[in-house]
This record gives structure tokens, sequence and C-alpha cells, in this order.
């Protein structure tokens, strides 16, 4: 893909990870978030965090079995916003379910153990965010940035077993996401698997 | 300068024209991705706000208000809080057999018909019978009763129902002192109810009550809410409200009420046994095991602390007098 074609697709994630946000905002702001606005506000951040996680996860399968290098230039942006979803899902819990009251906050984040799996997940997150930089990656050095950033998995599967813990009956949607997520890193650990197979071999040939 | 600008634009027209035909391109593909990921959004969160109609239900006649004497009325017929609007308590449901998803219910429920309804009073007693539901409402004249609704959630309402004391009912079939506990029964039919056809619950819907429950005066045999018929989301023709119980006891679309001897099975606390028991009293002090109970997002409103027995503790306080409320929650 050209330099233009990447930088247009990069717009594209730009904006449509903002969709999510402005009809939020626009919901909001025509009293249309149905009739317990503030847990809904706080359901559906959390919703997008997993789900931009679950495409940030998706794009190395695809770009592997479809061959659509380009689709690694994307990455960080999805990423990050995983990151801006799950910031605002935790600032609208303390917000809008505690009040703004810390010690509050702090007391419920200990006593519930699908939040435990939840901060996990945003607190892992933070260091991703944070060495996500062009200048991050030299420093650290690939190699090394990739095993810090394999913690995304991680991430994304205490999102799901935090999803899965807070619903009341219906687990279907949070199964879905566990099921999607389940193909995704299967994926990553045949690919990890195939790739030590030929140096196994070469062992004794040698 | 102006014959610079000639030539300049001249020779740049091809260019530009396939720029322009790009960005134009680029400019529709945006829009729609962002349409799209717009009606992704929606499906995956949704509101249900197109459904926000008034829903049609009969008027109920005579209705009989509660004395307003707040201060020295102790019976809790009335709470003196601001009544949740009527769009809010039809478009946020807890009604698994319609949907699990509280702002579907409505349209899911719109069509349920309850012609032909009949509620079968039976068990220990000495006059079972199956009510044709007209019969039923005609035992005791209709009655409003303004009560606080705390879900198990963490939400609250503020509804006035129309309905009579279920003891009403129960006096009228003659129990036996053997009698010792109420059970009752939800409708089974998942051609009306589809929610039915998944196993999300084990259907039909049951919860029970302890005979001294049953027979307090504020236990409501609820047929209406504001001055009309109960709309089906919200439990249509005839419904429990138990309102010192966290909102799942009051169970919706009554088809059989038998007295028994023995604790009934409840359908939640069938499914999560650790999470929800036979009695759950709103309390404040024994926390669900996923979330905290101290406090209640009142709809429409803000937060607020939970009350003991959701503020009816002067009522029905005695009926729980010497029990460790944290083993039986
Ligand atoms: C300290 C961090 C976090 C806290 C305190 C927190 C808290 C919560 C709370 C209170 C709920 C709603 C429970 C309810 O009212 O039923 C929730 C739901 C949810 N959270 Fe979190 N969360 C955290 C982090 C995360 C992260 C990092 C993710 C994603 C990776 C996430 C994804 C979700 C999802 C998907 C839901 C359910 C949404 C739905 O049911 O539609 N959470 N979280």
């Amino acid at each position: 893909m050209k330099e233009g074609d990447i930088k247009f697709a990069k717009l594209l994630v730009l904006v449509n990870g903002l969709v999510p946000l402005a009809l939020l905002v626009w919901d909001q702001s025509h009293n249309r978030l149905g009739a317990n606005p503030q847990n809904f506000l706080i359901l559906t951040t959390g919703m997008m965090a997993l789900i931009f996680l679950i495409l940030t996860l998706a794009v190395t399968p695809l770009r592997k079995i479809f061959g659509l290098n380009w689709l690694i230039q994307l990455r960080r942006m999805l990423g990050l916003y995983a990151f801006f979803y799950a910031c605002l899902h935790f600032l609208c819990f303390y917000s809008l379910d505690r009040a703004f009251n810390f010690s509050s906050t702090i007391q419920e984040i200990i006593a519930r153990k699908y939040i435990w799996f939840g901060m996990t997940a945003l607190l892992v997150m933070v260091p991703l965010a944070v060495t996500s930089t062009n200048g991050m990656i030299k420093r650290l050095g690939g190699k090394r940035w990739r095993a810090l950033h394999r913690l995304a998995y991680v991430a994304a599967i205490c999102g799901v077993i935090h999803y899965y813990m807070q619903v009341k009956a219906d687990v279907r949607l949070p199964l879905v996401f566990a099921a999607v997520l389940a193909i995704l890193l299967g994926y990553r650990i045949l690919e990890y698997l195939r790739s030590r197979k030929p140096k196994a071999a070469a062992v004794p040939a040698k | 300068m102006k014959n610079e600008n000639k030539i300049l634009s001249r020779e740049i027209t091809p260019e530009a024209m396939y720029f322009n035909r790009r960005n134009f391109i680029r400019a529709g593909i945006l829009a729609a991705s962002a349409v799209a990921t717009g009606v992704v959004y929606r499906k995956l969160n949704p509101v249900g706000t197109e459904t926000k109609k008034t829903i049609e239900t009969a008027k109920i006649e005579n209705v009989v208000k509660p004395t307003v004497i707040a201060t020295n009325d102790t019976s809790g017929f009335r709470v003196d809080e601001k009544q949740t609007p009527f769009d809010d308590i039809t478009h946020y449901n807890n009604f698994y057999e319609f949907s699990t998803d509280k702002e579907a219910v409505a349209e899911k429920a719109a069509n349920f018909k309850t012609d032909g309804w009949t509620v079968s009073v039976e068990g220990l007693c000495n006059k079972p019978k199956i009510f044709a539901l007209d019969d039923i409402l005609k035992i005791a004249p209709p009655e409003e009763r303004v009560y606080r609704m705390r879900c198990v959630e963490g939400w609250s309402l503020v509804v006035p129902w129309i309905g009579f004391s279920l003891s009403k009912l129960l006096n009228a079939i003659e129990p036996l002192s053997s009698a010792k506990y109420v059970a009752f029964e939800t409708l089974l039919d998942a051609t009306r109810m589809p929610g039915q056809n998944t196993d999300v619950l084990n259907w039909p819907y049951v919860e029970g009550l302890r005979m001294d429950e049953a027979m307090h005066p504020l236990t409501l045999l609820t047929s209406g809410l504001y001055g009309r018929a109960l709309p089906p989301q919200d439990g249509a023709p005839i419904r429990l409200i138990i309102p010192w119980k966290y909102g799942f006891k009051g169970i919706k679309s009554i088809v059989k009420i038998k007295l028994v001897e023995q604790q009934p099975r409840t359908t939640w606390s069938d499914y999560a046994p650790n999470e929800y028991g036979f009695y759950a009293n709103v309390n404040p002090h024994v926390d669900h095991p996923r979330w905290s109970q101290a406090t209640e997002q009142r709809i429409g409103e803000g937060r607020r602390p939970t009350l003991m027995f959701n503020g009816y503790e002067e009522q029905v306080g005695h009926l729980y007098a010497g029990m460790d409320l944290r083993k039986n929650f």
C-alpha cells in the first residue's frame, strides 16, 4: 500500500474510533441513554474498551492469514482506543457509581472479584500505552517490546473474565467474546509452536 | 502575478482533478464506514428509545387512594418520594421471559395477550379455586400504593401501583393451619413468552413467601400502575409486589398460587444459591457477592443510600426478629 493509502486507513480508524464516543455524547445530550443513563455509560464504555482490545489483537492474525502487512500500521491506534475507552469506563465508575468517593472506590475495587480482573486489565494497559510510541519501541528494542506487548492478551483475558463475572445470568455475549479471544490466542499459540518445530527438528540433524 | 497564476492552475488541473476524485471517494468511504460503525454500535448497545411511546392499557376505575397523612401514617402504603416517570417504569424491566435486555422488554412484550387469563389458587386450603382474572379483581376494591422498588442489581424506582393485599385473596380460600408457605408460578408458554425458548433460567419462573410475609398488608397483589392496567412488560395481568424485598421476588404474570407446607424452590436461588436467597430482603449491610448493596441508583435521579428493608423496617422488621439476616439473605 502507498503511503497516502496508509494515512487514509489511519484516518479511517481515527474517525471510526470516535464514533461511539460521539454517539454517547449525542445521546446523552438528548436524554437518549434510556432509563438508567449512569449504568448505560459504564456498560457501554466497558464494552467499547473490550471491543477495541479484541480488534487490536485481531490485527496480527488477519495480517498473516491474508497477507495484509499494512494492517500493522493501524494496531497502535486501535490499542490506544482500547485504553482510552477503558479509562473512560473507569472514570464513569468513579464518578457515577462511586460519586467521586475515593475510599469507597478503593473499597469496592478490593471487595469485588470481577473488578479485580477489570483493574488488572486496566493496569496492564498502562505500560502498553506508555510504550506505544516509536521512540519507546526503539529504546526497548523490538524483541523486548514485543514480549512486553504480549500483555495485551492478559488485558483481554482479564477483560473477558471481568465481563463474564458481572453479568447476572445471560452469559451468551460474554461467551462470544471469550470464543473470539480463544481463536485469536489459539492462532498465536499455533504460530509459535510451528515456528519452533523446524528448530527442534534441526537439532538431531547437526 | 495574474499571468503566473493562470499558467500554474492550468498545469495542475489534471492532477487536482485526480486528487479531487480520489478525495471524493475517500470522503464517501469515510462517511460510510462511520455510519456502519454507528449501526454496529447501536446494535451492541441498544437503548430502545424508539419504543418509548405511551402504552395503551385500560384505565382502572374507582381506585382507592391512600390517605396522605405523611407524618403519622405508619402503614407504609404511600412513600412521599418523587414518583418515577411512567416511561421509565415501562421501559426498564427485568422480565427474562421476554428479553434479558431491560430496555428491550417493552417492545418484545408489546403484543402479549392476556385474554382468558386464569389463576389457580390451590393447595392447603378449604376452598381452592381457579379464578378468572375478573373474579380475582372483584375480591377487593383496587387501592393505590406508592412503594419504593429496589432491584437486586442496585437501582430503584418509586411506583404508584394498584392492587390489594394478597391476604384478602388468601383469606378467601381459607388456608389450613398446615399451610406454612405460599408458592407462586408464572405462565409457561414459549410461544407468547419468547424468552422461554432460551435456557437462561429454569422455566417457569417460580417464587415463594413465608405465610406471614404473604399475609402482611404491604404484600400487594398488583394489577395496575399509574391508574392503568399493568402493561405487559410490567407483569400483566397480575403480579406480586413485596416492597421490602428485592424486585425479583415480585413474580409477574402469575397463573398459580399454592399453599404448601415446605419452603418452595425459587428461580433465582435455584440459579445461584450463594447469590440470591429465599428471603431476599433489601439489606444495605449484606452485599451481593459481586456488588455492593449499600447504595442504589434511583432511576431519573442520583445515587442514594439503600434503606434497611427498603425503608419498611417499621412495618416488617418484626417478621425477622432473631433471624441471622446474613445467613438468611
Ligand atoms: C478498575 C477498572 C475497572 C472497573 C472499576 C470496572 C467496573 C465495571 C463495572 C462497575 C461494570 C458494570 C457492572 C454493572 O453495573 O452491571 C463493568 C462492566 C464491564 N466492564 Fe469494567 N471495569 C474496569 C475495567 C475494565 C476494563 C479494562 C475493561 C475492558 C477491557 C472492562 C470491560 C467491561 C465490560 C465489557 C463490562 C460489561 C459491559 C456490558 O455488560 O455491556 N472493564 N465494569
